[in-house]
């Protein structure tokens, strides 16, 4: 008797289009009837810096000596127009995160870091707090549509102000924050019913477009007597009219946020699909500042997607003058922590994937306001880590720009980069690596 | 020994906005220059912007965006029209306006009255915070737009979209209103509504110039506090 033919079976195949990922989401939705919302900003993989390589110095070009050569990386913001510019020791600076998306400790411990490594930290949409005025050596104040706990005595306590336009996140949409993080405190400083789930407004409620925005800055000025450098911040989208328009409308300093900017809680749909990538939006806002005459006249910082002093130096040399850290902060505080694996576990996630932010459960005790989880958050623990590495950030900023043969940070330049990939090249307008090509450099 | 007060006189046409409000903002406490003037301000922008002072000021003449924006404890009264964002972010004070406003008036102003004698356009009371707004005529569309605290109190008519989104803030309105807003809905005007909407009038004096009987209140529904499927045709 012949034994059976095995026929040999393909194995079970996912769709590329339809991934397991894709297929829940889709259960998700039949399930609940409503857009799934989580933190942090873009997770699919766009064109980043790890795209670009820097050369070092060669036959013609010297290097620094690493241990011995000065390399500068102070940097100031405002001397446009703010009778009061402030200097930050290092390029690197801490993004807006608000009091209510996170807990008072981490407010704290942002505060403690920053002050420590001598740059500054940024408040959110939910106004200043004591802890975070009180540890912040110097404080940006944001000035954003919802105007929550906005008053004048705040913006004098500040050291700066940036009016928010739109965020990398979300370019064109407003916060969030869901009710079970308004708790009675962040209910009251921003004038909101306790454990509502809050909306914020995506556009100004007294200004609309650039020529309102100049006449909008002179009232900031004017109440401010002019001594606040004021930044105005943009979503990546359309960044060299977005550049010339803050720029004509007065700004001092122009903060632009790519897709992988974080935010404390908005619908996925808008985090994955809405504005571009960073890499693709700082040269043409140099552009716009070159071609007013205006590059480090006006600072540019640039944010979304910052991790290492290697992030940091290109987008130097691209022409930024600071980087902002957001997630990375987070992430230095303790944030997704494979410590507390447990417990992101028995919330249906796991270490390093939890964005589940708007809920308030956060192990770390950083994203919530439950007082249990925040206490968990030592401040001064937690802002040792940030100091910690915020000083790695500089160090290694320092190291390259040293292997590059440039004196201080802001020298590096597009000349010192070359990309792996043709998207890359045409983004950042560097060469592919091994070519002089730079697609688009002359027109398409 | 009785202290004498004195008035103060800022000509616009000889002297800066920048030079007007630095003088306002250097008034000390104590001073004795309570009542500063303000001449030509040809719709000047930011006029009086960020007093925090014991002080009245008068306007003779039109002014332009932002006018009195944040101010605390001052009365600033406008003997003209004013431009987008009066009094935006109010904290305390009175700003009584004797011609029409722009749009956009007391934007999330946290306290405080403002009262327009004339009309207001859209936007009045976008976002407010605790600010009392009363107009002795008509207001525009997507007036008290995600208002949040304060009352908004109409003489006139209303336009579209009245309280759309809207929280806490409480809305009375004594003619027509051409639309309510997303969340916003018409609620019984009981007598302890009427005694409140008195004293505000009265406080301001205005009282006895309209029948607070013929009021309507609106507010919120509270519908779309929490976000819910079942809410989704609401935006």
């Amino acid at each position: 008797m012949n034994e059976p033919v095995r026929i040999p079976r393909t194995l079970p195949r996912f769709s590329a289009t339809f991934d397991p990922q894709t297929l829940s989401e889709i259960r998700r939705a039949a399930a609940t009837g409503i857009y799934d919302i989580r933190g942090g900003g873009t997770k699919r993989r766009v064109p980043n810096f790890d795209d670009l390589l820097f050369l070092g110095a060669s036959m013609s070009r010297y290097p620094l000596e690493g241990y011995r050569e000065k390399c500068a990386t102070s940097v100031v913001l405002g001397a446009r127009f703010a009778k009061k510019p402030i200097e930050l020791k290092i390029p690197i600076t801490i993004a807006g995160m608000s009091f209510g998306s996170l807990s008072a400790q981490a407010k704290e411990a942002l505060g403690r870091g920053a002050s420590a490594a001598g740059t500054s930290t940024t408040t959110g949409d939910g106004g200043m707090t004591q802890e975070e005025r009180g540890h912040s050596t110097i404080l940006v104040y944001q000035y954003l549509p919802s105007r929550y706990g906005m008053n004048p005595d705040d913006l004098r306590r500040a050291d700066a102000i940036e009016v928010v336009v739109g965020q990398g996140a979300k370019p064109g949409g407003g916060g969030m924050l869901l009710g079970q993080k308004i708790t009675k405190r962040v209910a009251e400083m921003r004038t909101l019913p306790e454990g509502i789930d809050q909306r914020s407004s995506c556009r100004h409620p007294d200004w609309t477009g650039p020529d309102d925005l100049e006449i909008k800055i002179e009232e900031l000025r004017e109440l401010t007597d002019w001594e606040k450098p004021i930044y105005v911040k943009v979503g990546a989208s359309r960044p060299y009219y977005d550049t010339a328009l803050a720029v004509k409308a007065g700004a001092d300093v122009i903060v632009l946020d790519g897709m992988q900017g974080g935010t404390a809680a908005t619908q996925e749909v808008f985090i994955e699909h809405v504005g571009i990538p960073l890499l693709a939006a700082i040269r043409p806002a140099v552009q716009a500042l070159q071609d007013l005459g205006m590059h480090r006249k006006v600072q540019l910082i640039v944010s979304g997607g910052i991790r290492s002093g290697a992030d940091v130096a290109k987008a130097l040399a691209l022409g930024a003058d600071v980087a902002s850290i957001g997630t990375a902060a987070l992430v230095a505080l303790g944030d997704n922590d494979p410590h507390h694996e447990l417990e992101y576990q028995a919330l249906g996630t796991t270490a390093g994937a939890y964005d589940d932010w708007h809920e308030g459960r956060d192990p770390a005790g950083i994203t919530t306001q439950d007082p249990e989880l925040a206490k968990r958050l030592d401040p001064v623990a937690a802002g040792h880590r940030l100091a910690n590495y915020l000083a790695v950030l500089t160090l290694e900023t320092q190291t390259i720009a040293r292997a590059c043969g440039k004196s201080h940070v802001h020298n590096l330049e597009p000349e010192d980069l070359v990309s792996l990939t043709v998207e890359a090249a045409a983004m950042a307008g560097v060469p592919l690596a091994g070519t002089s090509w730079i697609p688009g450099a002359g027109g398409y | 020994m009785t202290t004498q007060f004195s008035e103060k006189a800022v000509d616009l046409a000889l002297s800066s906005v920048r030079e007007l409000n630095q003088a306002l903002h250097d008034v000390k406490k104590g001073s004795n220059v309570t009542r500063w003037q303000v001449l030509n301000p040809r719709g000047l922008h930011a006029v009086a912007v960020g007093v925090d002072a014991d002080v009245v000021i008068e306007i003779e003449g039109d002014v332009g965006y932002y006018c009195a924006g944040m101010n605390k404890r001052a009365t600033v009264i406008i003997n003209g029209n004013a431009g987008i964002g009066l009094g935006e972010n109010m904290m305390s004070g009175l700003i009584y306006v004797k011609g029409d406003a722009s749009e956009a008036v007391g934007a999330t102003a946290h306290g405080g009255v403002i009262v327009i004698e004339g009309n207001a356009t859209g936007r009045c009371g976008i976002s407010m915070k605790g600010v009392d707004i009363i107009v002795k005529g008509s207001i525009g569309s997507m007036s008290a737009f995600m208002a949040q605290a304060g009352t908004l109190a109409v003489f006139g008519d209303a336009g579209d979209s009245l309280g759309d989104s809207i929280y806490e803030a409480k809305l009375y309105v004594r003619g027509s209103v051409k639309s309510l807003g997303s969340d916003c809905i018409e609620k019984p005007m009981e007598d302890f509504h009427r005694a409140e909407l008195f004293a505000k009038f009265k406080a301001v004096g205005v009282a006895g110039e309209v029948d607070v009987g013929e009021f309507k209140r609106y507010g919120s529904a509270r519908n779309l506090y929490h976000f819910h499927v079942d809410n989704a045709g609401a935006y």
